[in-house]
């Protein structure tokens, strides 16, 4: 049995500003695990390169042991809600249905099957009774369990996140933890990119810390401290300093 | 018979232009498809010197082959630090110029005239007919937006899904292996295509209106892509009847009527459209703001 993703000493550049340093890491299967970093660390530029969306300069990713391009069809994949434009025409039904074309080749069409499928996705997110609903009228909330939805469309075993708890309300939050634990019951591998480090402990199995080059990586318990944070974070003390009296800091004391 | 040819073929130019143009609207590239009308220019006169005829084939190939350079370049412009803006503007107005130059430099021996180029010339058309197929009485530029049209429609039938996605979400489209440069080079190829047809009938400047007025109304009237097509392919043939008759009241010219009456069609969307329309808009605001004050 192959391990879900594994990932050896990738490189990334914009330009020639490198924003990924020789990362390596190799994912278990079943966990969720999160991504940490400060802004501009490449958490998403992480994930975007293992997809192939961003072009590698160097190192190696394979997918359940044979490369990428050859496993599209494991791997499921939720954009950043900001990275679409949401006035397109189209409604949230036909947006999950855009989750199955991968699997319908170059000619065929999405069919009835699909749609039944499709329909069940939404009802899993709680949108079911949105499904004609014209995606610009959505709140923002709604609109990342449609993106979420589309992701349990494609029926992967690999899933990656860019933020899907970012901008949402506290139901759809809820709405998205309990998704993902579900996914993980059915032996799915789950990777998002976090940016709230006082729910860290309460969400994630493994996390990886992130700043351009590796930081840490490993089960949270071990992983998640002070020490490690004050490097991943290096230079924004105040930051953490801030949220010190909330969770990082207190895994110490235990 | 001069009327009907000249509104089948004003038709056509419409069909052409307003199905590409949705995926520009949709996709922002709405000046892209300005930069390519333009720079198809040099391909134009390239392919006729080469090929000494002004034969249809030779010209639609060379303008597919210079609206994929001209997106080319763009392309290596902005990502060599170039802002987007400013590569489009440098990349049409030079081959423009090239195209310009070449024309008047061949103007004496070549039987290619400029403001044809530049403005078209609707109410000529029906006059250059060809013989093929044994049939000699359709004119020319009938058989090679028929042909495009044709063309344009198999694709974005065939291909519906892969355009639609590429124009909402490329990331995904990208990461399922949707080839979505191949779609975009594509899409490019095609938008050359209807320029180099249409040129001759409207002319490269003002083809751009029809690329873009009538999907842009198409867009403020639906919230279905499918739709958007159908309505920006009527809106587009409307603008041309009315265009049309327009010209023959004023003796103006005909090209410039269509485009004005596809403009007057999106004021109308603008004002009017059921759910966007500006109108629309204030009358929900008041009717809220006097909830408001009534609770």
């Amino acid at each position: 049995m192959h391990n879900p993703l594994t990932v050896n000493g990738l490189s990334a550049a914009y330009q020639k500003k490198p924003v990924l340093d020789n990362v390596s890491f190799q994912v278990n299967g079943g966990e969720l695990i999160g991504i940490i970093g400060p802004n501009g660390a490449g958490k998403s530029t992480l994930i975007k390169t293992i997809l192939g969306l961003i072009p590698r300069l160097s190192g190696e990713v394979t997918v359940f042991g044979k490369p990428y391009s050859s496993q599209r069809k494991l791997i499921g994949y939720v954009p950043q809600r900001e990275s679409v434009d949401w006035d397109f025409p189209t409604n949230a039904l036909d947006v999950v249905l855009m989750g199955r074309y991968g699997r319908l080749g170059w000619f065929r069409r999405p069919g009835l099957d699909d749609k039944r499928l499709a329909m069940e996705c939404l009802a899993k997110v709680g949108m079911a009774d949105y499904a004609g609903r014209q995606i610009s009228q959505l709140s923002g909330g709604q609109q990342q369990r449609v993106f979420l939805a589309r992701a349990l469309a494609q029926d992967a075993r690999l899933y990656l996140m860019d933020e899907p708890f970012a901008g949402v309300d506290a139901a759809t939050e809820k709405a998205i933890i309990t998704l993902l634990q579900e996914l993980k019951k059915q032996e799915k591998t789950v990777i998002v990119v976090h940016h709230d480090l006082s729910t860290v402990k309460e969400y994630f199995d493994s996390v990886l810390l992130l700043n351009v080059t590796l930081q840490a990586y490993g089960p949270t318990e071990t992983v998640f401290t002070a020490a490690n944070l004050n490097r991943t974070y290096g230079g924004r003390l105040g930051f953490l300093e801030r949220l010190g009296h909330m969770d990082p800091f207190s895994a110490e004391g235990r | 018979m001069t009327d009907f040819w000249i509104l089948l073929t004003g038709s056509l130019v419409a069909a052409c232009c307003a199905i590409l143009g949705v995926f520009l609207v949709l996709r922002k590239m709405a000046l892209v498809g300005d930069a390519i009308s333009h720079s198809v220019l040099p391909g134009i006169a390239i392919a006729f010197l080469l090929s000494g005829t002004r034969d249809s084939a030779f010209m639609l190939i060379g303008a597919a082959v210079l609206g994929l350079v001209t997106v080319f370049l763009i392309q290596l412009f902005h990502q060599s630090g170039v802002q987007s803006d400013a590569s489009i503007g440098i990349v049409f107005t030079a081959l423009f110029a090239v195209g310009v130059i070449l024309i008047s430099l061949n103007a004496r021996q070549v039987d290619l005239d400029l403001d044809c180029v530049l403005y078209g010339e609707i109410a000529y058309t029906h006059w250059n007919t060809i013989s093929l197929l044994g049939i000699d009485t359709i004119p020319k530029a009938v058989w090679m937006l028929g042909f495009t049209l044709l063309l344009i429609t198999a694709v974005i039938f065939l291909f519906y899904k892969q355009f639609k996605l590429c124009a909402f979400d490329p990331a995904l489209a990208a990461a399922v292996g949707i080839p979505v440069a191949l779609f975009h080079y594509l899409l490019m190829g095609l938008v050359s295509m209807a320029t180099v047809s249409s040129f001759e009938s409207v002319g490269a400047i003002l083809v751009v209106g029809m690329l873009i007025i009538p999907p842009a109304t198409a867009y403020l009237l639906t919230e279905k892509l499918g739709v958007m097509i159908g309505l920006s392919v009527v809106t587009g043939i409307v603008s041309t009847f009315i265009g049309y008759y327009a010209a023959v009241v004023l003796d103006a010219s005909i090209a410039g009527c269509m485009v004005t009456a596809a403009l007057a069609l999106f004021v109308l969307a603008f004002l009017f459209s059921p759910s966007q329309g500006v109108i629309a808009r204030y009358v929900s605001r008041r009717k809220a703001a006097l909830r408001h004050t009534a609770s």
